[in-house]
């Protein structure tokens, strides 16, 4: 952290006052003339919540995406079919039994599976060419979408949240002051406070995971140079098939909450895929901390651009994208 | 980075086995070395209206004509540039939109009304302007990152279109693109139209064919297959790779506009994200190795998309079932014949050739000379 001070100290103080200046907006009382320039504070609070949610729910998409990337130089185009499709089963388990944690591992383990049959029955068999796996992909997606709208049909399906996480949060965040002196506290939903915090849990087990064990070890080792891995007696095929399998069971899972939280549709498939896209692109290709500020950043201005911007909101992603790769081609994150 | 020596686009020089025939020994002028076969075919797309019916022209070869010009652009930058870009129908979509906001259109309060002599060059060019920055940006990364970047950029179009209402006029599009009356002519009439697309598709073919083999395009199938080499040699790598782009976005482009005029109308369905892909299963059914490729991707994609609905139903499918049938078809073509079509048709030769008591002669047209 001080070595990035002393390496870029203009950045650094713009952070700093960026983040001060974010930390004043949550929790001062806002004075008139702001709320007559940018509109009401409680406005700004739930852009900005809904932002950080969506980052969360992106990040579990991505994840998995750039950890597949990273280790098999593999951009699984499918990524959002699978994503799908874990909303459907979580849908069909939750709804069938009536617990909606069941539907958590239902779809971690029938997703991941899936993801191990693709890796074995397909991806192993033409390994090293980059450019036919993805088209391969391609193919695959376009399949599964269409298997997936045959079986499911084009309507809308959401899955209930349990009770104990309906209903609003009382959040300590003023959005107003009454007349009468009274506070006006934030109400936040429930839900989106839990999966969020979900995903941050898992975000910090997989860096657990990636940098703490044996097989994240490997996974580091093979991300770094695969052949050299190789060559050092890791049975790398295993390896490959366990991480395929940890990133589709990852969709999966972001694929119950996007329908909790969401809802699961045909389409969603591609919106999910494309998400995962940018934000690797600007998080950085292979890399988990990449995907998790990426996750953020994307979150926040689609959320923030569609509330301030409505037309424009998709050109802000988009312009986030172009500037990292005119500037940073790597990604924020990415090691050049 | 695409490791050239494993199937896919990078294989081969399209260009190498006739180039041999075009050698100084040749004595025959160029009429007699054109082979057989392109001239059967030549005659047989030239009498195509005196015996097929309107549906057929307009439906049929209209569309797979157009769908070719835009795969072709792909082509071009997959197999000979290496870099496979999903942002071509983007570029056609573009310049259709440009057609209708600057030309003529139903939509009067957008459309401003120009003259085609002004606004067919002026989409041309904001389409390559386009397509060249896509371009800059796309190859700032390399391989297999383009296909990602190409995709977001893609959709990002798309999203705006469908969303911004002042210029795209959001999820409607335009209708009402017509092409202009020009020499007293109906464009749009099926045997007009039929012509007009022929045209383009032939100039685009030759052109494409011919960028191969002059310096340009042998310095980009160098830059393809060793890009370290060609900068080593003196090559500027990234103006090549930004041209063959623009180049590209310029084929595109003119797909773009014969795209708009047939359906007369330009929504942001046209760019969406299932067409993107479909140009991209066209190109890899047909085959990235030779200029020709595309159009019969396009021609086979058409049939099945036209007449699957009834094949389909007849083994007992819902209609709907079309897009299995591609990915399938597109999941089997990528499996067994990474050069399409046109690899599969090389295989099938090449089987022929070893064998001498199969010899039978009597070869197909355009097979052997």
């Amino acid at each position: 952290m001080s070595g990035f001070a002393r390496r870029h100290p203009v950045w650094s103080v713009i952070i700093v006052i960026a983040v001060a200046v974010l930390l004043w907006m949550m929790f001062a009382i806002w004075p008139k003339w702001l709320t007559e320039l940018i509109g009401s504070k409680k406005i700004f609070l739930n852009a900005l919540f809904n932002g950080i949610t969506l980052g969360g729910l992106y990040f579990l998409v991505a994840s998995g995406f750039t950890l597949i990337f990273g280790l098999m130089r593999n951009v699984n185009l499918a990524h959002g079919s699978l994503y799908l499709l874990g909303g459907y089963i979580g849908y069909m388990f939750s709804d069938w039994t009536g617990y909606w944690l069941i539907a958590f591992p239902a779809a971690f383990i029938l997703v991941g599976a899936l993801g191990i049959a693709l890796q074995f029955l397909v991806f192993r068999r033409m390994e090293g060419q980059d450019l036919r796996q993805t088209l391969v992909t391609i193919g695959i997606s376009i399949v599964m979408a269409d298997l997936m709208l045959w079986i499911w049909g084009g309507d809308f399906y959401n899955i209930a949240a349990p009770s104990w996480l309906s209903g609003p949060l009382e959040t300590f965040f003023v959005t107003a002051v009454k007349s009468s002196g009274d506070l006006v506290f934030l109400k936040y939903p429930m839900v989106r406070v839990v999966i969020f915090a979900a995903s941050v849990v898992i975000g910090v087990g997989i860096w657990l995971l990636l940098n703490r064990t044996r097989i994240g070890m490997l996974v580091r080792a093979g991300v770094d140079d695969r052949d050299m891995l190789q060559a050092t007696g890791v049975r790398i095929q295993l390896v490959f098939l366990a991480v395929f399998a940890f990133g589709a069971g990852l969709a999966g899972i972001a694929g119950v909450v996007g329908g909790t939280f969401q809802s699961v549709a045909p389409g969603e498939d591609i919106r999910f895929l494309l998400a995962s896209l940018v934000v690797v692109i600007v998080g950085g290709m292979g890399s988990i901390p990449g995907a998790a500020i990426g996750a953020l950043i994307i979150g926040l201005a689609e959320q923030f651009g569609s509330v301030y911007a409505p037309t424009y909101a998709v050109v802000l992603t988009f312009l986030i994208m172009v500037l990292v790769l005119a500037f940073r081609p790597q990604g924020l994150m990415g090691r050049a | 980075m695409i490791d050239p020596t494993q199937g896919g686009p990078a294989q081969g020089n399209p260009g190498q086995g006739r180039a041999a025939a075009g050698s100084p020994t040749d004595q025959r002028s160029w009429i007699e070395r054109v082979p057989a076969g392109y001239w059967i075919l030549g005659l047989i797309l030239l009498i195509m209206p005196a015996v097929a019916g309107d549906f057929i022209l307009y439906q049929i070869f209209g569309w797979s004509f157009i769908l070719g010009i835009i795969a072709l652009s792909l082509m071009f930058l997959a197999g000979y540039g290496g870099m496979v870009s999903l942002v071509q129908m983007t570029v056609a979509g573009l310049a259709g939109y440009m057609l209708a906001i600057f030309g003529v259109s139903a939509i009067d309060t957008i459309s401003l009304g120009w003259p085609w002599y002004i606004t067919i060059p002026l989409a041309l060019i904001i389409a390559v302007a386009f397509g060249t920055l896509t371009g800059w940006l796309a190859v700032r990364t390399e391989g297999i990152y383009t296909i990602m970047i190409t995709l977001a950029i893609a959709s990002a179009f798309f999203y705006f279109t469908r969303q911004n209402y002042v210029i795209f006029n959001g999820f409607s599009g335009f209708n009402g693109v017509l092409p202009p009356n020009l020499f007293g002519v109906d464009w749009r009439a099926p045997a007009a139209f039929y012509y007009l697309t022929l045209f383009w598709a032939v100039l685009a073919y030759l052109v494409v064919l011919y960028i191969s083999r002059a310096p340009f395009g042998l310095a980009l199938q160098g830059v393809r297959d060793n890009p370290r080499r060609m900068a080593a040699l003196g090559f500027n790598v990234t103006a090549h790779r930004v041209a063959a782009y623009s180049l590209a976005a310029l084929l595109a482009a003119i797909g773009g506009i014969l795209l708009t005029w047939q359906s007369a109308q330009i929504s942001p369905g046209t760019a969406g994200i299932g067409p993107v892909i479909d140009i991209l299963v066209i190109a890899v059914i047909g085959g990235l190795r030779h200029p020709i490729g595309p159009f019969i991707g396009a021609f086979v994609f058409v049939l099945l998309r036209t007449f699957a609905l009834d094949a389909l139903i007849a083994v007992g499918l819902s209609g709907e079932r079309f897009q299995l049938l591609i990915g399938i078809g597109f999941l089997v073509i990528v499996f067994w014949s990474p050069d399409g079509l046109l690899g599969l048709w090389e295989k099938l030769k090449a089987a022929r050739r070893k064998d001498p008591l199969l010899d039978r002669g009597g070869e197909t047209p355009g097979g052997q000379r």
